[in-house]
């Protein structure tokens, strides 16, 4: 199904056409309201009037995480405050959240992408969502709620956490479509083992999940231990929150709203832009949002982009999932490393649970990789040597595709940390 | 004969066993048997329970690995060359393969007891009978 015919099938010529218009609005609005766009531009030497195709867009300078913190907390604002009806900010990691204002036409426009999200993912009025993800500052919770209810969906606001509630409610109201994290998909799957309620005599029937990077392998582990399909959808504070893009049932990648949001990839070294089918950096420009527009904005998640038209007969450019992050590649021995890699290789060991945590250290100004995973019953033997051989075999995968020394440790169910929100995958006790 | 033995992934950290035998003694359950496999980071603790499946299942709802199998639960003399005469040589000679083995004493004076892993435990069962 398609929310929006008109723009979601728009042909290429007349999307483009309506992408370079939009986007000389909003670089003109910029540059007269935003003093930090203003001077990014002066000081490469461009106007507004020096974009007249969309090619030309590698000129206009990068915008990145940390001007979102030089400019705490209203520097890229773009209106006057009166104008803004909503706040939101991440998480912040480290130091300051990004704050992240909307006016009612960026409420309006937010609702429309998300429902158009929803609707590609195979949500109708028909379906009760219980959405899983945060109320509050972080977007995903609210955004994914306006936009159940503009589908038409009944929308049960559970947010994170109180997990045996979230079972309840699934048993007792009927709910036909999960939002929430993929990892909290096999928390709430994993709870349900325990009290003894079968998932499959519920009427869950979808999943919607995002928010982290995740694997085929672990949509693969999803599937088979909850009764729905799980989609991808893909989204960020600094751009709108979730509705960037989203799989149509096709699932061959993630279709981007380029009416609203214009997609580039670039290497994430040189910054020079790349074609179709490469991977690099995903970089993103919005077209319409009015509080805080944001200019090629490195998002720092890898991808690569498709413009072949879609089965589904979208003529939206398709984006890959979202597998690593720039900035949560680790560099081990010279080798950089992904924790999705090595979530692809544990997946692929059969019984293994995709519950891990990637320890690295420097011992003796040598970087030490260490892997621990949870021993479940459906790998776990009375006898020491089969445990050994599994242990080996994990070492043996993971060394052959990084090529770098690994140790597996094997540890106790539940001994890695649960997270409702984004999992933590990743402890670097090096001190560079 | 063959009996049903409760195995326990455990990590080796201070007072995880104790956790894990609490649970137990929480049951009221006796523990026959044990014996602790060791690799580097963990060890598997094997045991022969007065309830193998009540004592499993409570020691799975309290957050542990478990696992229950089959083994082969054997009594032999008290004496020089017992182990030797009556268990090792006759498997030996039928070809039978040791996973592994531990041994306690029997109450009945003269006898001890044997729990076996073993590659046939069908045959391992006949050959012992004998």
């Amino acid at each position: 199904m398609i929310w929006n015919s008109k723009y979601e099938t728009m042909p290429r010529g007349e999307l483009e056409a309506l992408q370079l218009e939009r986007l000389k609005a909003q670089l003109s609005r910029v540059y007269e309201k935003v003093p930090f766009y203003r001077h990014a531009f002066q000081q490469q030497g461009i106007t507004p009037d020096s974009i007249r195709s969309l090619a030309d867009m590698s000129k206009i300078p990068f915008t990145t995480k940390q001007d979102f913190r030089d400019n705490y907390p209203f520097g890229l604002l773009a209106v006057p405050l009166q104008q803004v009806c909503r706040l939101h900010a991440s998480s912040g990691t480290t130091g300051k959240p990004v704050v992240a204002p909307y006016t009612a036409n960026d409420l309006r426009m937010w609702t429309e992408v998300m429902a158009r999200t929803l609707t590609s993912a195979g949500v109708t009025k028909d379906d009760v969502m219980q959405n899983a993800y945060g109320y509050g500052l972080f977007t995903g919770g609210l955004g994914f709620h306006y936009g159940g209810e503009r589908v038409g969906a009944a929308v049960i606001p559970t947010s994170t956490g109180n997990t045996k509630r979230q079972l309840m409610l699934i048993q007792d109201i009927g709910t036909t479509v999960l939002t929430c994290t993929p990892s909290y998909t096999l928390i709430l799957a994993e709870a349900a083992a325990e009290i003894g309620m079968d998932l499959r005599l519920t009427k869950l029937r979808l999943g919607i999940c995002g928010a982290e990077p995740w694997t085929e392998q672990m949509r693969t582990e999803i599937e088979s231990k909850l009764p729905i399909k799980a989609m991808d959808i893909y989204g960020l504070t600094e751009v709108v929150g979730p509705g960037v893009s989203v799989e149509c049932p096709h699932r061959c990648g993630l279709h981007i709203f380029e009416d609203h949001f214009l997609p580039e990839i670039v290497d994430p070294q040189t910054g020079a832009r790349l074609p179709n089918g490469q991977k690099g950096e995903l970089v993103l420009t919005t077209l319409t949002k009015e509080a805080l527009p944001v200019i090629r904005f490195r998002t720092r998640d890898i991808a690569s982009l498709r413009a072949e038209p879609c089965q589904c007969g979208r003529t939206l450019v398709r984006m890959t999932k979202v597998t690593g992050r720039t900035d949560d590649m680790l560099k081990i021995r010279g080798v950089n490393v992904f924790p999705s890699q090595i979530e692809s290789i544990l997946l692929q060991v059969e019984g293994v649970e995709p519950h891990y945590l990637i320890i690295v250290d420097r011992e003796r100004h040598l970087d030490d990789l260490e892997v621990w995973i949870e021993v479940s019953e459906a790998v776990f033997s009375d006898e020491m040597r089969k445990m050994e051989a599994l242990q080996k075999k994990v070492k043996d995968e993971v060394e052959a595709t990084l090529g770098i020394g690994v140790r597996i440790k094997l540890v106790e169910p539940k001994s890695i940390a649960r997270t409702e929100g984004k999992a933590k995958r990743v402890v670097d006790r090096r001190e560079l | 004969m063959k009996i049903r033995q409760v195995s326990v992934f455990v990590e080796n950290k201070p007072g995880r066993l104790v956790e894990m035998l609490e649970v137990l003694k929480g049951q009221k359950m006796n523990i026959r048997a044990l014996c602790i496999s060791e690799g580097s980071d963990f060890g598997i603790v094997r045991m022969i329970l007065s309830d193998p499946a009540k004592g499993a299942d409570a020691i799975r709802k309290a957050g542990f690995t478990a696992t229950e199998t089959t083994v082969l639960h054997s009594e032999m003399p008290d004496e020089p060359g017992g182990l030797l005469e009556t268990v090792a040589k006759p498997l030996a000679e039928a070809g039978i393969n040791l996973e592994y083995f531990y041994a306690f004493i029997n109450p009945s004076p003269g006898k001890a007891n044997i729990v076996l892993k073993v590659s046939d435990p069908d045959r391992a069962e006949q050959v012992l009978r004998r």
